[in-house]
């Protein structure tokens, strides 16, 4: 570990190594620091992805791809499953072997990387961000660099640290636990499944990923608000303990994911946010791998050319850059969850219903938004401009 | 008075608590977790959004 780098990453997750990675190609120095001791674990995510959102960042091998998807499986509240085939192919990753793949690609591109590197505050040079203090191995270091990014993740404070506003909502956070169980014996390798309704995961919903084989992640995630009364974890042991009573865990894993627009600010002097730090997860489905490495390679990208042609107020074009790439389609998400949110048992027993009138071969994810939002035109606007145009 | 327990063993350090912290109280390392007293208003957020009931409101604080 140097003392001055061109670039620190703060996380070693899909969005960290995935700047770290475009910035390197373009020819900077760059550090990353990872605070747990190993990339990829732990694996706070239910890892489902489409090949459209992973294609440009990592030749799809399937290392780590347990299982590929075409179909997407609504469950009622009363159980009633609606089946509708996706118009792309979709993938439940493993991210450990994924993530360290991605490292790897990083690694190659010429970046430092160390882990159980935790970066616990900023330098300053006047206003500006100049680089970090780390606590690596129990020695305190300071290490300079040009701009740092800070993919930290959920729990991100570096960007506070640089005043910027990251702290959400508790109501606008959905809390989520996943236990990764085998002997799940009634789904379908290649099909998402969700179930909605209040008695499952008020605010939000719970899922069933298949893994491969009779695996599957099995987790939910509901409101802040909703976990006021009662928890995440209550509500996946009741749904286990009535559905699954004799499978085994394997894993489970506990997590916050910000269902909100991206930050307002993510670019500061010095100082760029990618990731679920800067809030770039889909607030409509939670999803935040594909738009985490999207965020991440555009941030890279404007982090390297602003260093090398020595224009630090060309850092802050980034915010621009991102809220035309994904930023402002995930504004229109957060419109839909907005739309949807509220919904009562019998408000998804009714879209239930109404889907099964459909034919299969005529269902389509727009369509289920299109029943869902029926009586309200402006939300329907926003379904169009999601699903039904290019 | 910090009133915002900690249930040892349990956490599973997730950040979620970390997320939504408006007064940035709370320190998450790899297996490591505090709460500043200095800075915690006991606002209890963080006991709402636990997503495995780690953190616990006591009125009669905590060590």
């Amino acid at each position: 570990m140097k003392n001055n780098y061109d670039i620190i990453v703060v996380g070693g997750g899909p969005a960290g190594s995935v700047a770290a990675r475009y910035a390197a190609e373009k020819g900077v120095s760059v550090l990353i620091l990872e605070k747990d001791r190993e990339i990829g674990t732990p694996v706070r995510c239910a890892e489902g992805t489409s090949h459209e959102g992973i294609k440009d960042f990592i030749d799809i091998d399937p290392s780590f791809i347990d299982a590929t998807i075409n179909k997407f499986c609504l469950v009622s509240p009363e159980g009633e499953r609606i089946e509708i085939s996706l118009d792309q192919v979709g993938y439940i990753l493993n991210r450990k072997v994924f993530d360290f793949k991605l490292a790897q690609m990083a690694a190659n591109a010429g970046c430092e990387i160390y882990t159980k590197a935790y970066v616990n505050g900023l330098l300053f040079d006047n206003d500006k961000v100049a680089g970090i203090k780390v606590d690596y191995m129990g020695i305190q270091k300071e290490i300079k660099a040009k701009v740092v990014i800070a993919a930290d993740g959920v729990e991100s404070r570096v960007g506070r640290w640089a005043g910027i506003k990251t702290y959400i909502d508790f109501r606008d956070i959905d809390s989520c636990v996943q236990y990764t169980a085998s002997n799940v014996n009634d789904i379908n390798e290649d099909t998402l499944y969700f179930h909605f309704g209040q008695s499952y995961a008020p605010g939000g919903y719970l899922w069933i990923f298949p893994k491969g084989g009779n695996n599957a992640n099995i987790g939910l995630g509901v409101s802040g608000a909703a976990g006021k009364k009662k928890s995440a974890l209550s509500y996946l042991n009741d749904f286990m303990n009535k559905k699954y009573p004799d499978t085994a865990i394997l894993t489970t894993v506990a997590g916050g994911v910000p269902c909100v627009p991206t930050l307002e600010k993510i670019a500061a002097p010095g100082i760029i946010l990618v990731g679920d730090a800067a809030r770039q997860t889909n607030p409509l489905t939670g999803g935040g791998i594909a738009s985490g490495m999207i965020g991440g390679s555009i941030g890279g990208k404007i982090a390297a050319e602003s260093i090398l042609n020595n224009k630090p107020d060309f850092l802050l074009s980034y915010e621009k850059a991102w809220d035309d790439r994904l930023g402002k389609r995930h504004v229109i998400f957060n419109n839909l969850k907005e739309g949807i949110y509220n919904f009562s048992d019998k408000d998804f027993i009714k879209l239930s219903k109404a889907m099964s009138k459909i034919p299969y071969e005529k269902r389509s994810i727009g369509g289920l938004f299109q029943k869902a939002l029926m009586n309200n035109p402006k939300l329907l606007i926003d379904v169009a401009k999601l699903y039904f145009t290019k | 008075m910090l009133m915002i327990e900690i249930t040892p063993n349990k956490c599973d350090y997730c950040g979620t608590c970390v997320s939504i912290c408006p007064e940035d109280a709370i320190e998450l390392k790899e297996a490591d977790i505090t709460i500043s007293e200095e800075l915690c208003t006991n606002c209890s957020k963080c006991v709402w959004s636990c997503p495995i009931e780690v953190l616990k409101f006591n009125k009669e604080g905590v060590k």
